[in-house]
């Protein structure tokens, strides 16, 4: 394999990784907080997706306004599943709360196959990011480069979010002991909504990257870029930004190189990632960087 | 004497149970036959993640992975080899399965023994990793499981799957293997290790202060159950006639979930009476996809509509009858008594 090629690669890996990475902080950040596994959370991704699709299929938005609305919307989704599904069920034992967020994911899936219809639909893409650069013989579609930018920069927002405002501070507060956040005066409820809020927008940002990457959408889109996420999110520790964006990194690197250099193999890739699962978790039961 | 009588009460309903069993196989429509077997396969698996979820507490999603090993080691077991040569025309099948051929039950059995292999090694490691984590592990068993079938095209067949296996389940088998899983694991919860069991489920350091193995149990609560996956996993291929990697996937696992949780996580007689009523309410489910003449206005059928409904009740399910049917609280004689015994309910203790 040349040089070149290799740098290809490596850009592709590290956009990919970079969408793993900020729908693993959406699982982390909700997990963090609530100590709850959302399984709801590629689900919400998809339906990203389809907010886009019906912006511009339906209201013939120009693509930015639409992914704009697509996020917007996907966060008041995430809230409204968190009121419904996960609210009333807060103080119930952690595994109703676990087949709450199954049945949410079940419940969004077939949803969609209803009122979208099964059969897979093309996503818009937009002339200008179709584009290809090439930059000293590699050749990179404009995408992963802006995917890479954006996902930088929604990173940086995310630490400034997270460590440098009130609301971040009340998130990790309630992350430490939600208890005596509580008794703190913190507002748990706004707290929660806010995470809810963040974390479906993140998947809403990478579910527009993904759908850009590969486009064509439908009802069960999410289920396995979601789980590969979830994945991601305890290889590196679930309650760990640092550590999602490493698992989210180190899958992405899979995917993509295990297809590039070792082409046999790649049928084997889920199996090959879930393995990898094992391992750390055999090795360090909480993840890379342990429960934060 | 109370235990006496219960005994020969359990023995003539038993009984009666298999007259009506040989009365519905030959008399019984097909189609109703057909959701029959289905709910006694229902039962099965319901029953045996029971054992995992409800009375171990971990919480396994590694259903389908061990139903999947089941359901292929038995049908490349009791298929015949000129089948075998039908299925597999892109890649021969390996030597010696492609010569061989072993009645039914010997099958089964073996499938079941595989998967309950598999539930050994899945429940190994849950030593280290518990709660959500296992969760995740399981189901990544699973899929791991998923994808080595889809991949090993000269055993499996790859995603082609197998097809026009022989239909030996019926009710006999069914019901018959759904009895023996219920009065195995009523035995098991009963006996010792259904207390240790239980005091892991309860809290698990104290348990184990108190001198419970903990390796010992929590494996043997994955063995068991993946056994009966297994078998369960057997039966309904030779039932569909036709098995594919990609059918044992998430779906299938979340659906005995929700089997569970609906019959009460902890309850045997619930689980029986979730996994019937699922099968039946699936089948009848069925009228909302075709379409319907309502006072003279045709109504579409809309696909997908029928697993819509099944989710929402899966939902309204979990967050207003957070319990279940039945709770943890199981059928029994004393209770049925009782009832016809007014006041007197305390008598049998």
């Amino acid at each position: 394999m040349s040089w070149t090629l290799f740098l290809q690669h490596l850009a592709n890996g590290v956009a990919l990784g970079f969408v793993f990475g900020l729908v693993a902080i959406g699982y982390t950040l909700v997990y963090g907080v609530v100590k709850l596994v959302n399984f709801a959370h590629g689900d919400i991704f998809m339906m990203a997706c389809f907010f886009v699709y019906y912006g511009i299929a339906l209201f013939s938005f120009p693509w930015w306004l639409s992914f704009l609305c697509a996020i917007f919307l996907t966060a008041l989704l995430g809230i409204s599943i968190e009121k419904v599904a996960y609210k009333p069920l807060r103080d119930a034992p952690r595994i109703s709360s676990l087949c709450s967020a199954i049945g949410m994911s079940f419940l969004l899936e077939n949803f969609a196959t209803v009122v979208f219809g099964g059969r897979q639909k093309p996503f818009y893409q937009p002339q200008i990011l179709n584009k290809t650069l090439n930059i000293g013989g590699v050749r990179i579609q404009l995408v992963t480069i802006v995917t890479i930018v954006v996902s930088i920069a929604v990173l940086l927002f995310l630490n400034y979010l997270v460590y440098k405002t009130k609301m971040g501070l009340a998130m990790r507060a309630l992350s430490h002991d939600f208890d005596t956040a509580r008794l703190m005066g913190i507002n748990v409820d706004k707290t929660i909504t806010f995470t809810f809020a963040i974390g479906s927008s993140l998947a809403a940002i990478s579910a527009i990257f993904w759908a850009l990457r590969y486009p064509q959408i439908w009802p069960f889109m999410g289920v396995f870029p979601g789980w590969r996420a979830f994945t991601a999110a305890i290889i590196g520790g679930v309650g760990s930004i640092k550590g999602a964006m490493t698992g989210g990194f180190l899958i992405g690197m899979i995917s993509i190189m295990l297809v590039a250099f070792l082409p046999d193999l790649a049928g084997y890739r889920d199996a090959f990632i879930f393995i990898v699962l094992v391992f750390v978790l055999l090795f360090k039961p909480t993840g890379l960087f342990g429960e934060a | 004497m109370y235990k006496k009588r219960s005994f020969w009460f359990t023995i003539s309903l038993l009984v009666l149970f298999f007259l009506f069993i040989h009365y519905a196989q030959t008399n019984f429509d097909a189609y109703i036959v057909r959701i029959m077997n289905v709910a006694a396969i229902y039962v099965i698996l319901g029953v045996s993640l029971n054992l995992i979820n409800g009375f171990t507490g971990q919480f396994s999603l590694g259903h389908a992975g061990f139903m999947a090993i089941g359901a292929y080691t038995s049908a490349l077991l009791y298929m015949t080899p000129e089948l075998k040569a039908m299925n597999f025309f892109i890649k021969p099948l390996i030597w010696p399965l492609n010569q061989i051929q072993i009645p039914f039950f010997p099958a089964l059995l073996i499938g079941g023994l595989l998967a309950a292999c598999a539930g050994f090694l899945v429940g190994a490691p849950c030593m280290r990793v518990k709660g959500d984590y296992l969760a995740i592990v399981t189901y990544g068993f699973s899929e791991i499981i998923r994808v080595l079938f889809n991949n090993l095209q000269s055993i499996t067949n790859g995603p082609l799957g197998l097809k026009g296996l022989p239909t030996y389940t019926n009710l006999w088998w069914s019901w018959g293997w759904a009895v023996f899983t219920i009065f195995f694991i009523k035995r098991l919860i009963d006996s010792s290790y259904g207390r240790a069991l239980k005091a892991i489920r309860d809290n698990e350091e104290a348990a184990e202060a108190m001198g419970v193995n903990l390796f010992r149990h929590k494996t043997l609560a994955f063995v068991v159950g993946a056994f009966f996956a297994g078998i369960a996993g057997g039966l309904l291929g030779s039932l569909v006639m036709t098995i594919d990697p990609n059918a044992f996937n998430i779906m299938l696992t979340f659906q005995i979930v929700l089997i569970v949780l609906l019959g009460g996580l902890g309850s045997i007689t619930g689980t029986v009476i979730s996994g019937v009523l699922i099968a039946f309410l699936m089948e009848w489910l069925r009228i909302v996809e075709t379409p319907m003449k309502i006072f003279g206005i045709t109504i579409p059928g809309i696909s997908g509509m029928r697993m819509l409904i099944f989710s929402i009740i899966l939902m309204i399910a979990v967050l207003f009858f957070r319990h279940g049917i039945l709770g943890d609280r199981e059928f029994s004689w004393e209770g049925v008594l009782s009832i016809f015994k007014k006041g007197h309910s305390k008598e049998g203790e």
